[in-house]
């Protein structure tokens, strides 16, 4: 290293730092008025890497800016799996947008934190939306979204019938036994592990895949009448035999973790049935085609149950512009904007009218049975802001049981680190 | 550097600075004293960087540990004094996984990896043809990002992914392996395997540098007394190296006991807890449930331990004189 | 300065009678073999990740378990590359990751060249209290302070332009410099320089003082040409951190235009994980950094090795 480099790396790096000051950006402000133009509503979508969907969000920015002259959306993107992390990243710094949306069960966290304000859309759009693509937190609308996603057991009817295996239907699904039977001939029949749970998947995941079995069987992650403690729902008798049943099944060979995420295993009839959702049913329909059945969850006791609420919008506490955001709302909720994400995403769409519009989810569409399983079966996640840490200890409690661990203990702790969040957190207002 | 071997410089000591002495009292005082301004003025750029985004950020966590503050919450920070401590000893088992796997982590990957870099470095410290090659070629996994790294071998520690397939090539299929981080007694090893496998070209250079100061005349003296090559290595090469080795395991201990990505990446912490660490855990609590005084908590007491084993290390490996 | 490096000599032995010779070249042989194997273990991810990234995402999976996965076989082309321009903004993101790397490295090299040289090599007071710190500040993990981090940066001053007027706002949080100036002070590279410049004779600055150069003269002029290879050390060891930022940016960087490339992985994870691009992407940010490394790895192996004596 001679002087001359050093010389160099001082100018290069100074000339650089002045520059980048000078590019220095303020925050994001919520909105802002600058001089005469319109009121800049900022605006931050999950969508990322995911060039469908954007495509969606940007028609509807540029009819809205076109409009009218009052208010300008601009949108940023980010990666959904770094996007929970950016968020709560820039609440902290008290940096959020005007508009953004949320995974429904995180509303009333956001909303309990006094993050989000409420929605104060007319109730005719509320109303005209799927209950589960709703978010509230203590009866007052904070997130509306545009569509629902859906879960649903995959196989090929070629299969079940040659194991002289029943269809369920959505009045008749399989009970516990049969669906253990069933398990049991598939594996006989040569399946190695004759159902994909996804149990490969990681986070949100796993509650919204099987704390509906949970319900199922009668337990809950909380007790949603108080919403002050999991004790008796996540670790009573109901729960155990379920996670019991859980557990089992891994240890039988019924099911197992292996594989990546996807379905690709389905696909290549390595497993008979699949757990998965609404959006790898395009995928199956190209492989499998007519003999593709999609078929409602078993019955664990009280009935099948589904998950609900996918992504939501919702309004910043720190927007200066709520009503800008608010016409926002209003004016994106239309039902062709609602089509055309539930067309290019493969989502169930939130309205009825956008439903009969649809390419795949119509009285005719190909997937339609989906609609049927959502408005039947969903339910949604508990509407408390305890959701965060309920999430996380109870996929960090499946997993372990899933891996062996003893159930009635596992519970027991889950319910203990849940309940003492709550306390800690005074009873999260309620 | 020729010389450096022979007078080792103690690592973690300041070395004395040289001085000048110009004859008289008077300008002496006055040459200390712009030294000391001089010195002060090239130390502060990096002193208040360091102050800025290190020294007062970890003071807000110092802080924060003894507070029930939370990263989203409407209700102010309260003091809770030591609720934070006691219930990560009491009540917090994940915690105790965390600081035994830590501690674990550290004492595999210490010797571990520090004996295979010495072995790298003493296989490429060979007069051999193409040699060269095989040194960039150990060194290319520390130039490759973590993540990307643990990307790939989460992939490859599948049940039947790369590295079951290769055990059962090589054991004619003998020995089945198993789902690698699935299964709680293997997931902190294959761990261990991947880091080893990521950073141990990085001390196979720095040993193998301190190989090239040993003076090849003592080698000579000591075959001339008929030494065998083990004998050569424990009397002539391993009391030549006693610096490099200090370096070398100071900073492996450092980065060990640091251990995240790998973790975050590949399994969450478990199977049954069984690859959570302090620093894991810290980031689970302390961002990703919120709970920022508990994650404080876990911070600090992180930081208490590293120091412990920082001055244990430093006093094993002090110059006996 | 006896520094080891790639292609330095190794030391050399003569061969005392012809046994010895015998011995040694079985031993040759055998460390080829040794090697050689070794080659192998350290390749094969890459080889994998640059090989997958050529094929569709249901053949990655298939080959995953049989040794079709180092080889180019089956439906190979250039699908998965396309893909990934088509997600993510590639050009942008690598010239974000250059341009913060390049002045991380950069003025991490001045600031802490100074520092080192003032605590090595000059005699004030407060300089243990310093040391001290700088020592301490070692075991800090980033992680750990992530969050109070946010927490301050969102609330330092900053200049902005506005309407033309030079004002004055608070917030670092989506900026060039909030990803670059908390990394250009770093303890380690203090204490590499602090180790490397004590080696230096002291004879030389106290021969300068008496021509009456004064100390940033002396450290100009004197030491740092003298201390090439602790600079290139210090410069690669800061280099691959600086790439391959990811946690931070992730926290306070929302505009797209400003991310780096780690944070780009993310945008193929999606429902389903698109793991051919996965592959491609991760390959072409590879890339980059191999390049520089293979262009410049005798400089930068060499200087690795030479100031690690030191510690």
């Amino acid at each position: 290293m001679n002087r001359g480099s050093l010389a160099k790396i001082l100018s290069v790096s100074a000339v650089g730092a002045l520059v980048l000051t000078g590019c220095g950006q303020a925050g994001q402000g919520g909105g802002s008025a600058s001089g005469e133009g319109p009121v800049e509503l900022t605006m931050w979508t999950h969508s990322a890497g995911n060039p469908a969907e954007l495509e969606v969000y940007e028609q509807i920015i540029d009819d809205f800016n076109a409009s009218q002259d009052e208010y300008e959306v601009v949108e940023e993107s980010f990666p959904q799996g770094a996007y929970n992390d950016a968020i709560v990243a820039a609440a902290a710094a008290d940096d959020l947008p005007c508009l953004l949306d949320m995974d429904g069960p995180i509303v009333p966290n956001w909303a309990w934190a006094g993050y989000i304000q409420p929605l104060g859309l007319p109730q005719e759009i509320t109303d005209s939306l799927l209950p589960t693509a709703v978010g509230t937190y203590q009866d007052e609308i904070y997130s509306a979204g545009y569509w629902d996603a859906a879960l649903a057991i995959f196989a090929r009817e070629s299969v079940l019938k040659a194991n002289d295996i029943r269809i369920p239907t959505t009045d008749e699904p399989w009970t516990l036994e049969e669906f253990d039977a069933t398990l049991a001939t598939l594996k006989a029949a040569g399946y190695d592990t004759p159902l994909d749970l996804g149990a490969e998947d990681a986070g949100e995941w796993w509650p919204y895949a099987y704390s509906p079995m949970l319900q199922s069987a009668g337990g809950d992650l909380i007790d949603r009448d108080t919403m002050l403690s999991a004790d008796g729902t996540l670790n009573g008798p109901e729960a155990v035999e379920y996670f019991t049943w859980f557990q089992e099944a891994f240890e039988q060979g019924y099911t197992s973790n292996a594989g990546t995420v996807g379905n690709e295993e389905f696909n290549a009839d390595e497993v008979a049935l699949s757990y998965t959702g609404v959006w790898n049913a395009l995928d199956s329909l190209d492989t499998v085609g007519d003999d593709l059945l999609i078929l409602p969850p078993p019955d664990f006791g009280t009935g099948p149950r589904i998950g609900g609420g996918s992504w939501q919008w919702g309004i910043s506490s720190s927007c200066d512009s709520p009503e800008g955001a608010r016409a926002y709302l209003e004016f994106s909720f239309q039902d062709k904007y609602i089509t055309a994400f539930s067309d290019k995403q493969v989502v169930i769409p939130a309205t009825e009218g956008a439903v009969e519009a649809s390419q795949h989810f119509g009285p005719e569409g190909d997937l339609r049975p989906f609609v049927e399983l959502s408005q039947e079966f969903a339910l949604l996640r508990p509407q408390t802001p305890a959701y965060p840490v309920i999430s996380s200890t109870f996929a960090k409690a499946g997993q372990d049981i899933m891996n062996g661990a003893d159930v009635q203990s596992t519970l027991d702790g889950a319910v203990a680190e849940i309940d003492a969040n709550i306390q800690s957190n005074d009873g999260y207002g309620f | 550097m020729t010389t450096s071997s022979s007078i080792p410089t103690p690592l973690l000591a300041a070395p004395e600075p040289g001085a000048a002495a110009p004859p008289r009292r008077r300008r002496i005082a006055a040459a200390r004293r712009s030294e000391g301004r001089s010195g002060l003025a090239m130390v502060a750029p990096a002193l208040l960087l360091l102050v800025l985004f290190l020294v007062i950020p970890v003071l807000l966590a110092f802080g924060l540990s003894f507070t029930n503050a939370r990263l989203i919450s409407p209700n102010p920070p309260r003091f809770v004094g030591l609720d934070n401590f006691v219930r990560a000893f009491t009540a917090d088992p994940a915690f105790l996984r965390s600081a035994i796997n830590t501690f674990v982590f550290a004492v595999v990957i210490v010797p571990v990896q520090a004996g295979l870099g010495l072995l790298l470095a003493v296989l490429v410290n060979q007069k051999l043809r193409g040699v060269t090659m095989f040194r960039v070629i150990f060194f290319v996994p520390v130039v490759t990002s973590i993540v990307v790294v643990s990307i790939l071998w989460k992939f490859m520690y599948q049940k039947d992914g790369l590295v079951n397939s290769f055990i059962d090539t090589i054991t004619f299929g003998a020995w089945q392996g198993t789902a690698w981080l699935n299964n709680p007694s293997t997931a902190l090893g294959a761990i261990i395997v991947l880091s080893i496998w990521q950073a141990v070209g990085f001390h196979m250079l720095i040993w193998l540098s301190g190989l090239q100061t040993i003076p090849e005349e003592l080698y000579e003296a000591a075959r001339m007394d008929g030494a065998t090559p083990w004998q050569q290595f424990t009397n002539v090469t391993w009391p030549g190296l006693r610096s490099t080795m200090v370096f070398v395991l100071v900073t492996i201990t450092i980065a060990a006991l640091g251990l995240f990505v790998q973790v975050d990446v590949m399994t969450q912490g478990g199977p049954v807890n069984s690859t959570t660490t302090l620093v894991y855990h810290a980031v689970r609590k302390g961002y990703r449930e919120m709970e920022t005084g508990y994650g404080a908590t876990i911070s600090l007491i992180f930081f208490v331990l590293v120091l412990i084993v920082a001055l244990v290390q430093r006093f094993l490996t002090r110059e006996k004189d | 300065m006896a520094t080891a490096s790639l292609t330095s000599r190794p030391a050399s032995r003569t061969a005392a009678d012809p046994g010895e010779h015998v011995l040694r070249r079985r031993r040759k042989v055998w460390s080829y073999v040794a090697m050689s194997a070794l080659a192998v273990v350290f390749l094969f991810p890459l080889v994998f990740m640059f090989v997958s990234s050529l094929k569709p995402d249901a053949q990655i999976l298939g080959d995953v378990g049989s040794p079709r996965a180092f080889l180019p076989v089956g439906d190979i082309s250039l699908d998965n590359y396309f893909g990934v321009f088509d997600r993510v903004p590639v050009g942008q993101f690598l010239v974000n990751s250059v341009l913060v790397t390049v002045l991380t490295v950069g003025l991490g090299l001045v600031v802490n060249s100074m520092a080192g040289f003032a605590l090595s090599r000059m005699r004030w007071k407060g300089r243990s209290v310093v040391l001290a710190i700088v020592i301490a500040t070692l075991i800090v993990p980033f992680e750990t302070i992530a969050v109070p981090m946010v927490y301050w940066v969102s609330k330092l001053p900053t200049l902005v332009m506005e309407g033309g007027i030079l004002k004055y706002d608070f917030g670092w949080l989506n900026s060039y410099h909030v990803q670059i100036v908390p990394f250009i002070a770093n303890a380690f590279s203090i204490f590499l320089f602090t180790q490397y410049f004590s080696t230096i004779p002291k004879s030389l600055d106290e021969a300068a003082r008496i021509d009456g150069a004064g100390w940033f003269t002396i450290y100009r002029r004197i030491i740092v040409p003298l201390a090439g290879p602790a600079f290139a050390t210090v410069a690669i060891l800061t280099f691959l951190p600086a790439w391959n930022q990811y946690l931070w940016p992730l926290m306070v960087v929302q505009q797209e235009e400003l991310r780096p490339v780690m944070v780009g992985m993310q945008y193929f994870f999606q429902l389903n994980t698109a793991w051919g691009e996965v592959m491609a992407y991760t390959s072409l940010i590879t890339l980059p950094v191999l390049i520089v490394f293979l262009s410049f790895q005798r400089a930068f192996v060499s200087s690795v090795a030479a100031s690690g004596v030191k510690g």
